[in-house]
């Protein structure tokens, strides 16, 4: 057996290397001798990654029920009346009685007609044909002016009778649509026997009841009569309100066309009511809920890396002897250091995991008790072993480095 | 065939501290030749575990030159030092050093973990090592499942998987009774016949006599001892 003299120090072949494979052997080896002791010590980070999976998924979860209420009535509900800013009588005349056709030439408007209070000076509305003297015959019943296309824009159903078209209006026909609560104040229940009522001392032919509508329900308890009638009888000079519908996504655009399109000489003349951006109350809503939670996580996340750190710390005090050990048999000191890193990091991945799991049950049963959908980012329990990774890996920069900076002959002092 | 000396030793010191300075060793000159089993005598507290740790490269002496296999160590950093020991030096300490949770045959496999063997075929060389130590049976045991003598004979197999250059032994027979202890040293009979360098340190005389050589310190000054006792003396001139 001869050994040829090297002359280069030492080559390549004489440097220490460690396989990966072998790198994660051992690190498992190592975690698998002392389960309990894993368990306990991930459960920090597995508090702290549970909380804040389960925020994340529950805020997205409350957020997406939020936005479930502004459903699709809301979110194409724009509405326009004149700014109530300067002088009171000056706003009749804001809005143009062609206010409809110019809404209709805004692309994404579905539906529009003008909705206008009518100021009846004190007339009192009352039905003709019971004479009772027991019961009341005489109302004080909001008379409104709805132009025909107003019962599309607030999708309103007839329980009877027809609606007024634009003939009515143009005419300035004697005619109302009664709402079904103000219809059964005024006994009014069919229409098929052309019922009449009377406002003030003028007679108006009953067309049709409203069963209901989908906006403005303040209709119902209304009498509603075509525009043009409302201006020979009444002197309305000018629409109170446009109400338009909107195709879905299409509100926030028309509603900033609608100031130019309605006043165009003065923009800021007319009030434009809106729906709110969905997006911007989802995000409201989630920025409330999330902050405190969030919080929590990440106090839980810091206890746990503390946790690890520790144990990783005692880990490389008991194991001093090991180190010498593996020293000893060729390791260098990046080998010791990478052992240790990676037996945290593995039990930081390890805490992530079951953190991602319970925080996922958790948003399951909270959504599952109040009949929710639940809702999570995928990249959410894709992430959180991760994040758990990586709170492992840097919990374990300062044991591991105290391991490599062992002096061999020091570590092989203690026994295993 | 010029057999070249495994480990050359000239003029070398190591010092502890500065006030007052503690001489562990002075000016100790020693060749070990290949195939050579020299025995490391003296009292404790004399200087053999220095030497053993400046062997070993676990520890770095104060002046003098220290050659391995030919390569001079003193020039060496931390990380090239470390590969030596796992490519050309085996240890067997007195305590064993055996992982307590890892089967017989990982704690060998352990054995060249570091020096790049890769894994392929480590599994049997880690049986063949075990075979040489007569530990094949144990492979599957636990080290806390052995007597001391067959840990001990296991932490051998451990160092001989990486086929070491020279084997290193601190008091191997330390923390045996003397019918483990014997069992060790017919195992230390049976390597040195099939050629393996060995430096064993021991404060025992009957272990001692069994080696080729003897040299023995005592206050950090090394002097060889009279082998003429030794039955197998292969005197190699340095």
């Amino acid at each position: 057996m001869t050994h040829a003299t090297d002359p280069s120090p030492t080559g390549e072949a004489l440097l220490p290397r460690l396989a990966f494979m072998d790198l994660i052997t051992e690190c498992l080896a190592s975690l698998l001798a002392r389960p309990g002791r894993v368990v306990l010590t991930v459960l920090g980070t597995v508090v702290g990654v549970a909380a804040l999976v389960a925020t994340l998924g529950l805020s997205k979860t409350a957020g997406n029920q939020i936005v479930g209420r502004f459903d699709e009535l809301a979110a194409t509900d724009v509405v326009v009346t004149p700014r109530a800013s300067s002088g009171a009588r000056t706003v009749a005349d804001v809005l143009p009685w062609d206010a409809v056709d110019r809404s209709f030439r805004l692309s994404g408007v579905v539906a529009a007609g003008t909705l206008t209070d009518v100021d009846t000076r004190g007339d009192l509305v009352r039905s003709v044909p019971v004479v009772d003297p027991q019961a009341q015959t005489e109302f004080q019943l909001p008379v409104k002016a709805a132009s025909p296309d107003l019962f599309r824009a607030v999708r309103a159903t007839l329980e009877a009778g027809r609606l007024p078209d634009a003939g009515h209006s143009a005419r300035a026909d004697r005619v109302v649509v009664l709402g079904r609560n103000a219809a059964a104040r005024l006994h009014v229940f069919r229409v098929d026997n052309q019922p009449a009522i009377y406002i003030g001392d003028r007679l108006y032919v009953v067309l049709g009841i409203v069963s209901s509508v989908a906006r403005q329900p303040s209709l119902l308890g209304s009498v509603l009569m075509p525009e043009g009638t409302a201006r020979q009888d009444f002197g309305v000079t000018a629409p109170g309100s446009v109400q338009i519908e909107t195709r879905i996504g299409a509100a926030s655009v028309v509603a900033s066309e609608l100031p130019l399109a309605l006043s165009p000489a003065d923009t800021t003349a007319v009030k434009v009511v809106a729906p709110p951006e969905p997006r911007r109350a989802r995000a409201g809503v989630q920025s409330d809920l999330n902050s405190l939670f969030l919080l929590l996580g990440g106090v839980s996340l810091f206890v746990g890396a503390i946790g690890i750190a520790n144990v990783t710390l005692v880990s490389v005090l008991e194991r001093f002897g090991e180190i010498g050990l593996r020293r000893s048999l060729g390791a260098a000191r990046r080998h010791i250091a990478a052992q240790f890193l990676m037996e945290s990091t593995a039990m930081g991945l390890v805490g992530g995991i079951l953190g991602a799991a319970v925080g996922t049950l958790v948003i399951v049963l909270v959504a599952a008790t109040r009949t929710w959908t639940p809702v999570l980012e995928p990249w959410v329990p894709i992430g959180a072993p991760l994040l758990g990774g990586i709170v492992g890996l840097v919990a374990g920069a300062y044991p591991s480095a105290r391991a490599a900076t062992l002096e061999p002959v020091e570590a092989l002092r203690s026994t295993l | 065939m010029t057999a070249s000396p495994v480990v050359e030793l000239h003029g070398l010191s190591r010092t502890f501290g500065t006030d007052p300075a503690v001489h562990a060793l002075r000016e100790v000159d020693l060749s070990i030749q290949t195939g050579e089993w020299l025995a490391i005598v003296g009292p404790s507290g004399s200087g053999k575990s220095t030497l053993l740790n400046i062997l070993g490269l676990l520890d770095r002496q104060t002046s003098g030159t220290y050659r391995l296999d030919g390569v001079d160590v003193a020039g060496l950093n931390d990380l090239h030092r470390a590969g030596l020991r796992g490519h050309k030096l085996g240890f067997v300490f007195q305590s064993f050093h055996l992982l307590p949770h890892r089967s017989v045959l990982e704690n060998v496999m352990l054995g060249e973990l570091y020096n790049g063997a890769g894994r392929r075929g480590r599994r049997e060389r880690a049986l063949a090592a075990l075979e040489r130590v007569d530990l094949s049976d144990r492979a599957e045991f636990f080290p806390t499942q052995l007597s001391g003598g067959q840990q001990q004979r296991a932490a051998i197999a451990r160092a001989l998987i990486g086929e070491p250059s020279l084997l290193l032994c601190d008091e191997p027979t330390g923390n045996l009774d003397s019918t483990n202890a014997t069992a060790v040293l017919d195992r230390f009979v049976q390597l040195s016949r099939d050629g393996q360098t060995l430096a064993v340190i021991t404060h025992d005389d009957h272990v001692a006599s069994r080696a080729d050589r003897r040299v023995r310190i005592v206050d950090g000054i090394l002097g060889e001892v009279p082998t003429s006792t030794s039955p197998r003396s292969r005197t190699a001139v340095g």
